[in-house]
């Protein structure tokens, strides 16, 4: 008994209102640095991830090499290497090897974060209930934000460049308010974060790499001097 | 930006994001020992996080007073454990007013 279907998509609806205005946000933004819509929309509908893809329109725009956008892609995305690990763990029988690799695709943060939050082990139809809405809200959103954005007025178009920001603020203060190892790497990331964006030379540096070094600084750091005991997955 | 060019970026975005989420969860089997391994794990979304939002969401907007007081509310809401969905709703209200307040004085 791994859930079903329609527990799945109750759970995965708030998730999938989220995931519309900031997606929207992402569409204006990418349509206004010279995307076409559908191009917006191919986009959200083949990487279904926040933090990459706005990293990745970014390298898009500025037509970075390829090896830039994999080692950016690689870096930002890391994270879900361990969520599907530690989700690997909960998963009922019914998560047969093709189902692992077709849910695979849809783990994203606050799903990963719903999933293993059930008392029980999951299943596939549960999971594939979880992942549907949030996927059509992913791909909605872009598609609104690309066709319509630039048709709000100038004040809301540039306060929604925020919202990605905000949604990542959430997802990092909780655990930094409780654990002082995260506020530690939190510190150090903004810091070198910081230090990479306004000293000489290390200005230079472009930002995917910049983002790269800072992150494997500080998780570095973090794990030499507080390492953690049992993984501490949330 | 030609558009090969574009399905190239494209499919290096895609096949890197989704070969990271599928390979852990179609082949691991058994835990990690290294507890180095484990704790940098641990720790590299929020690391990553942190150094995709500072200093970039201070220009997010496009104006710094208004950027700075997105981030006061968002921190705010966060610290309180608000969802997702409020703490980035929040912040950008909080921007869309400090502007219109800028655009009145």
């Amino acid at each position: 008994m791994g859930g079903s279907f329609t527990k799945g998509l109750r759970d995965g609806l708030p998730i999938a209102l989220g995931y519309v205005s900031v997606s929207f946000a992402f569409g204006m933004m990418a349509v206004q640095g010279g995307l076409s819509i559908w191009q917006a929309v191919l986009i959200s509908l083949t990487n279904v991830t926040s933090a990459g893809q706005f990293a990745g329109l970014n390298l898009m725009l500025a037509g970075a090499p390829l090896l830039e956008m994999g080692l950016t892609q690689l870096v930002i995305n890391i994270r879900y290497a361990l969520m599907s690990l530690s989700l690997s763990q909960k998963l009922d029988g019914t998560m047969t090897l093709p189902h692992r690799m077709l849910f695979a695709f849809c783990n994203t943060d606050e799903v990963f974060a719903v999933a293993s939050g059930q008392p029980q082990r999951v299943g596939r139809r549960y999971l594939y209930g979880l992942t549907a809405l949030p996927y059509l809200g992913w791909a909605l959103g872009t598609l609104l934000g690309a066709a319509a954005g630039t048709l709000l007025p100038e004040g809301i178009r540039t306060a929604l460049g925020v919202a990605i920001y905000g949604m990542f603020l959430a997802i990092i203060i909780p655990p930094a308010r409780k654990l002082a190892s995260v506020r530690a790497v939190v510190a150090c990331a903004v810091g070198l974060s910081c230090a990479m964006r306004y000293l000489p030379l290390l200005r230079e540096v472009s930002s995917g790499f910049a983002i790269i070094l800072c992150a494997v600084a500080a998780s570095a750091l973090g794990a030499w001097f507080f390492p953690v005991k049992e993984v501490e997955e949330e | 930006m030609t558009p090969s060019y574009f399905f190239l970026q494209l499919s290096v975005m895609a096949g890197v994001t989704y070969l990271i989420r599928m390979l852990p969860l179609a082949a691991v089997k058994g835990r990690i020992r290294s507890q180095f391994v484990r704790s940098f794990l641990f720790y590299v979304p929020y690391a990553v996080l942190a150094a995709m939002t500072f200093p970039d969401i201070l220009y997010s907007t496009g104006n710094l007073a208004s950027a700075a007081a997105a981030l006061a509310v968002a921190l705010v809401l966060a610290w309180q454990e608000r969802s997702l969905l409020t703490v980035a709703l929040s912040a950008c209200g909080a921007a869309l007013l400090f502007q219109l307040a800028g655009g009145l004085l």
